[in-house]
C-alpha cells in the first residue's frame, strides 16, 4: 500500500515537468461537440468508393444516442428510440419460417457491403464471424453470444419468430447500442433472406438445434 | 541442398490440425506464428526497400536520403519508433508514411499522383511505399516506441484517434472498438488484441510493418487501418489523412514503450 | 539477398520476384492463364558455379529461397540467377556479410 503510493507520488513529480500524461487506455467522453468534430473529420478524411457512399458516415437517431453515451444511453433516451425502431421493422405476412438450408449458407458468407464488392453480388449474414451456431462448424467467433440450440429452448411460436425476424432485420430495436449490424435496415439482407436465417435458427430440423 | 520456403506450406500444415474443441487455438495458432516468423522474408523486402530509399527519382533526381524523418536529414536509424510526431515544415502530425510522401512530393518534387499511385502493392506490382515503409521501420529494431507526445498537434492526434477508435458509423454500425474492445474474443478462429488497452497494442504497433502470407507482401499500419474501415463498410480513409494518422498516434502512444520488434510476420 | 556468414558456412536467402503460374489458374473472362515459371536457378560464388537446380511450377509466387554453402568468406561476391519456361532470365547479386 506505501510502496504503491510512493511509486504514484514518484510519477506525478515525473510528470510534473512536462504536460500532464494523456489519458492511455481510457474510454474518452463524447459531448454533442465532439459528435459534430468526429462526423466533420469522418467526411473529411474518407472518400465513397464503389458501394461504400458518403451516406454511410451520417449518423441517424440510434448511433448518435450510442456514440454520445458511451454506447450505454440512460434508459429515457434509449426506450423510446427502441420502440419507435421496432414499429419501423416491416414484418412479412405470415409465417417467418424461410429454408433453413439456404439460411446455412448465408450465415456461413461473409461476403458484401465493402468498397472492394461489386454491386448486386449475394451478400451473406456473417453470423459466424460472430456467433457459434451448428456444431459442425467449429471455425465460429465469439464477438456475439452462442446460438447453438437458439430454437430449441425457444420454440418457434408466432412470437419467437417476429423477435428471430427482427433482430436479424434491426438488432437496434430491442437493445439500442447492440453491437450487431441491422442487416435489413442496411439492406444487406432482403425479406427471403432473412426468413431463411430465421428458420436456420428456429427450425428442429436445422443442425442449430440438433 | 536447394530448398523452397513456402509461406502456402506453413498454411497448409496449420489447416491440417484437427479442430476439435480440446485444441487450445490461440496456442496452436501462436505456435503457426512462429514457424512462419522462422521462415519470414521480411529482411528480403527491407534490402529492396533500401534500394529505392537511395535510388535517384523524379523531376529533380535526387534520392530520398535527404528525407527528414524526425531525427535529422537522412537519419533512418530509431527513427520509425519516434514516429508519429509533429513536423514543424508541413505544420502537422505524420506517421511514416506520411512524412515519406511529404518527401517524394517535396524533396524529390515528383506530383502527388506519382507519389500514390501505388500505395498498396499486390503479388504481381510491389508498392515503393510498402519496401520503403519496411526499410525504414526495420532500423528502429530493439528501439523503445516513443511517439511525439509533447507538441500540442501531438495530443490534439492523440485525443482525436480516441475519440475516432470508439466512433461508430458505416453501414454496419461498427467502430474500431466493436472487434478490439473486449479481451478474449474472435472474430471466426482470429483472436481479436484490445487496441486501446497498453497490453493489448504494444506489441501490435511493435510489430507493423509486417510480412503478411496471405498477401506475399510487406503491409504498413496505413494499411492495417484502411483494411480494417474496409471490413468495417466505411467508405475508405484517405492515405495519411488527418484521421488515419490521429489513429495510428493514439495506437502507438497507447503501446509506447515496446522495443520495436518488427518488422513482423502475420498470418 | 542476404547471405551472412556462419562457422565455415555463409545461409543465403534470396526473394525472386516471379508471377510463377501453373497454368491451372484462370482470369476474370475464363481464359486460362499461360504457365509462366522459374524453371532453372544457377548460384555463383565469386563467378564459380556452387549451385544449379530445377524448380517446377509446384512452388509459390514471389518464392523465397534458402541455402547453406559451405565455407565463403565476408566480402565474397554471391550471384543467384534464374531462367523461366519462357526463356526470360533475371539475377540478383550479393555480397557475404
Amino acid at each position: 500500500m506505501t510502496k504503491n503510493f510512493l511509486l504514484l507520488a514518484g510519477t506525478a513529480v515525473l510528470v510534473a515537468g512536462c504536460a500532464a500524461p494523456l489519458p492511455v487506455g481510457e474510454r474518452p467522453k463524447i459531448a454533442a461537440s465532439d459528435l459534430d468534430q468526429l462526423v466533420a473529420v469522418s467526411k473529411r478524411d474518407f472518400k465513397a468508393r464503389g458501394i461504400a457512399g458518403m451516406d454511410r458516415l451520417e449518423l441517424d437517431a440510434a448511433m448518435r444516442a450510442c456514440n454520445l453515451h458511451n454506447d450505454n444511453p440512460p434508459r429515457e433516451v434509449s426506450q423510446p428510440l427502441e420502440e419507435q425502431i421496432l414499429k419501423s421493422i416491416p414484418f412479412p405476412q405470415g409465417s417467418l419460417l424461410g429454408d433453413w438450408k439456404r439460411g446455412q449458407r448465408l450465415a456461413q458468407s461473409g461476403q458484401g457491403m465493402t468498397w472492394s464488392d461489386k454491386p448486386n453480388i449475394a451478400n451473406g449474414g456473417s453470423c459466424y464471424n460472430c456467433h457459434q451456431l451448428s456444431p459442425q462448424e467449429e471455425s465460429f467467433g465469439t464477438l456475439g453470444t452462442s446460438l447453438r440450440n437458439f430454437g430449441k429452448i425457444r420454440g418457434t411460436s408466432e412470437a419467437i419468430q417476429r423477435y428471430t425476424y427482427g433482430k436479424i432485420y434491426n438488432s437496434k430495436a430491442y437493445n439500442l447500442c447492440s453491437q450487431m449490424p441491422r442487416m435489413g435496415h442496411s439492406k444487406t439482407l432482403n425479406e427471403q433472406q432473412i426468413k431463411d436465417l430465421t428458420a436456420y435458427l428456429l427450425d428442429p430440423n436445422s443442425p442449430v438445434n440438433k | 541442398m536447394l530448398k523452397t520456403l513456402m509461406g502456402g506450406a506453413a498454411l497448409a500444415l496449420a489447416a491440417a490440425l484437427p479442430l476439435h474443441a480440446q485444441v487450445d487455438i490461440r496456442k496452436e495458432t501462436q505456435r503457426w506464428q512462429q514457424m512462419i516468423a522462422e521462415g519470414s522474408p521480411a529482411e528480403l523486402f527491407e534490402i529492396e526497400g533500401e534500394a529505392l530509399w537511395k535510388k535517384k527519382q523524379g523531376p529533380k533526381n535526387v534520392s530520398l536520403e535527404g528525407c527528414d524523418l524526425g531525427q535529422g536529414p537522412g537519419v533512418v536509424k530509431a527513427a520509425y519508433a519516434q514516429l508519429p510526431k509533429y513536423f514543424a515544415d508541413a505544420d502537422r502530425v505524420m506517421d511514416l508514411e506520411t512524412r515519406l510522401l511529404h518527401c517524394m512530393t517535396t524533396l524529390q518534387s515528383r506530383s502527388p499522383q506519382d507519389a500514390t499511385q501505388r500505395l498498396y502493392g499486390n503479388a504481381d506490382r510491389p508498392s515503393e511505399m510498402e519496401l520503403l515503409s519496411v526499410y525504414i521501420a526495420g532500423q528502429s529494431r530493439g528501439v523503445p516506441m516513443a511517439p511525439g507526445t509533447r507538441h500540442v498537434k501531438e495530443r490534439e492526434a492523440f485525443e482525436l484517434g480516441q475519440k475516432l477508435f470508439f466512433h461508430r458509423a458505416g453501414a454496419w454500425d461498427f467502430s474500431c472498438s466493436s472487434c478490439h474492445g473486449e479481451a478474449d474474443k474472435r472474430i471466426r478462429m482470429q483472436y481479436l488484441p484490445v487496441m486501446s488497452q497498453p497490453e493489448g497494442v504494444r506489441k501490435i504497433v511493435a510489430t507493423w510493418p509486417s510480412y503478411l502470407v496471405r498477401n506475399a507482401q510487406v503491409k504498413t499500419m496505413q494499411w492495417r487501418i484502411w483494411d480494417c474501415y474496409r471490413q468495417m463498410r466505411w467508405p475508405e480513409p484517405v492515405f495519411g489523412s488527418e484521421a488515419t494518422v490521429a489513429i495510428t498516434q493514439y495506437l502507438t502512444v497507447t503501446g509506447q514503450g515496446e522495443p520495436y520488434a518488427g518488422p513482423g510476420t502475420k498470418r | 539477398m542476404r547471405a551472412t556468414l556462419g562457422a565455415g558456412f555463409t545461409d543465403v536467402r534470396v526473394l525472386m520476384s516471379h508471377a510463377m503460374e501453373t497454368g491451372q489458374r484462370k482470369d476474370a473472362s475464363g481464359k486460362v492463364i499461360p504457365l509462366h515459371f522459374i524453371q532453372n536457378v544457377t548460384a555463383k560464388l565469386n563467378g564459380k558455379t556452387v549451385i544449379e537446380g530445377e524448380v517446377s511450377q509446384a512452388v509459390s509466387r514471389n518464392p523465397v529461397f534458402s541455402f547453406r554453402l559451405k565455407g565463403g568468406q565476408k566480402g565474397d561476391k554471391l550471384e543467384l540467377s534464374w531462367l523461366d519456361n519462357t526463356g526470360v532470365t533475371n539475377k540478383t547479386d550479393g555480397t557475404i556479410a
